[in-house]
């Protein structure tokens, strides 16, 4: 099959670039409809940037986004925003309003997209609480009074609202207990399940690389890239990642400073 | 100064002209967006009316309290020399003309950009570093339409009642002064008044302020969503908002100004022979 028909989304030489500084290189990269694909990569190798290139929040310096054989970079900011509803975005600090209440957090996207009725939006903000396991009473709650599992749990409930076609996840479990963090991993499995939905997960943490994940893809940073080389050192299954002939792979996934220690105590000499 | 340090002092003051130019560049374009989603769409009353409340209904106290004063104090600064040259009379017109074309607006205005647009500086600049701006957009919402046009117009609508409020208690608190505690002739305090003080000046003041209104807004909202990462980033774009404002204020004063002067003349040349 084509893979621009089979596939919600697809990068097509992408770069970025902050000033004097690439933080994308030519990347090239096609995600197929139900797919859960995990970006992995040590802190400052582009893998937020990645994730905001692909709903259009940072332009690209050059090369195309296509979704849904769209190209999001011609689109204008009207067609850009209609285009946004079909994505959910959980962010790595939730990025709740903090001026309104967990419900009206969960109800913003029905609110401001949907003609519903007032008791439909509100049956549909407490089945998207209940399905990441919050209960009623949280809903007249200011997010600063949650704790910061709950808040990426409203978080996720907010992004799921409108039954989105892409989730796009931000270090989902960054700053959570190991139990918190399955209980997020969970979540992201059971909303799998529930809706039919193509997945994008930006992490660090290999236990959620490795449990939610179809395929993996490890980033490194362009910065300490040679001239040839291509930022993405890794693509496959999680279970190939540790046959991985990959040396960096191999650092990343088994937690090695290797030679980066070396470069730190250079840098401090 | 060796050669090398002229040149990198003119690649400095080169580097600085060219930011200032990025940004007013930016900034219009900031405004132009503002304006075209204005017009596209009419924003809902639950984004309208929590900032007319901040805007019109807690500012009133400030600016009145403000107006005043400056009337009082107009008073006390123009007695002394007035009474040397006989014109006591005259402080009427003189304390009523300032604060109508130039102190009530400006004041107002100075007023709203230290109360309100370092406070809207403050808010979205905290939406930007903690990513809920960038949450309403992945959420299918224009952050300039839920954010920026509700403020512009809370603004730019009420600045005008602000002005006519600051106006309004500085001719009383001019009043107060002259009359109640100089005691000076109530009569002719008032005849002079009229005589000088028009319509005119009255809604050159007012108009003035819609300027002033609109740019406060712009320049708050501009700072807060091009906020730096951090509480310093957060601080330091309160800071330039009020600053920023408080020139484009005073720039903006003095253009205005001439235009209405120009405005004025064309429009009753008799004025102009009446004072020339």
């Amino acid at each position: 099959m084509d893979e621009s028909t089979s596939s919600l989304i697809q990068m097509r030489n992408v770069r970025v670039t902050f000033g004097r500084q690439v933080v994308l290189r030519d990347i090239n990269l096609a995600i197929p409809k139900g797919q859960t694909v995990a970006i992995i990569g040590e802190s400052g190798c582009g893998k937020t940037v990645l994730l905001k290139v692909l709903i259009g929040l940072v332009k690209p310096t050059h090369g195309r986004i296509l979704f849904d054989g769209q190209n999001l970079a011609q689109l204008n900011e009207k067609e850009l925003t209609k285009q946004r509803i079909r994505f959910g975005f959980v962010f790595q600090n939730a990025a709740l309003f903090d001026s309104m209440t967990v419900g009206q957090n969960v109800a913003f996207p029905l609110r401001q997209h949907q003609r519903l009725p007032p008791n439909e939006v509100q049956e549909i903000v407490l089945a998207r609480l209940a399905e990441v396991g919050l209960p009623d009473n949280v809903r007249g709650k200011k997010p600063a009074e949650l704790s910061g599992g709950m808040r990426k749990r409203v978080g996720l409930a907010r992004a799921l609202a409108m039954n989105p076609e892409l989730m796009l996840y931000d270090e989902p479990t960054t700053g959570l207990d190991p139990i918190m963090s399955d209980v997020i991993n969970e979540l992201i499995l059971r909303s799998r399940r529930t809706h039919p939905v193509t997945s994008v997960i930006v992490t660090h943490d290999m236990r959620t690389a490795r449990k939610v994940a179809d395929r993996v893809i490890m980033l490194y940073p362009a910065t300490r890239l040679q001239a040839a080389e291509e930022q993405i050192v890794f693509d496959g299954p999680p279970s190939e990642l540790d046959h991985a002939d990959d040396r960096r792979v191999q650092q990343f996934v088994q937690g090695e400073a290797g030679e980066r220690l070396m470069e730190l105590r250079a840098g401090r000499d | 100064m060796s050669l090398s340090g002229i040149g990198d002092g003119f690649a400095e003051v080169g580097g600085i002209a060219l930011r200032a130019a990025a940004t007013i560049g930016d900034m219009a374009i900031f405004t132009w967006r503002t304006l075209q989603w204005m017009l596209a769409n009419r924003p809902r009353g639950e984004t309208i009316w929590p900032n007319f409340y901040q805007v019109g209904v807690l500012s009133l106290p400030v600016v009145a309290l403000t107006g005043t004063f400056i009337g009082m104090v107009l008073a006390v600064q123009t007695y002394s020399q007035f009474r040397q040259l006989g014109l006591e009379t005259q402080l009427g017109a003189i304390i009523n003309t300032s604060l109508v074309r130039e102190l009530g607006p400006v004041l107002a205005a100075t007023m709203l950009a230290g109360r309100v647009g370092s406070a809207m500086a403050a808010e979205l600049g905290t939406m930007r570093v903690t990513e809920q701006i960038d949450a309403l957009s992945s959420m299918g919402s224009n952050p300039i339409q839920y954010l920026v046009v509700p403020r512009f117009l809370a603004c730019i609508l009420l600045i005008p009642t602000l002005t006519i409020m600051a106006d309004y208690m500085g001719v009383l608190g001019g009043y107060f002064y002259s009359v109640k505690i100089l005691e000076i002739d109530k009569f002719h305090y008032w005849q002079n008044s009229e005589q000088y003080v028009g319509t005119f000046d009255l809604l050159s003041g007012v108009c003035k302020s819609v300027f002033f209104g609109g740019t406060i807004a712009i320049v708050a909202c501009y700072r807060g969503f091009h906020c730096s990462a951090g509480a310093e980033g957060v601080g330091r774009a309160a800071t330039a908002s009020f600053v920023w404002s408080f020139v484009m204020i005073l720039v903006i004063d003095l253009l205005l100004g001439i235009i209405l002067d120009a405005l004025y003349y064309t429009l009753w040349p008799e004025g102009a022979r009446m004072f020339g």
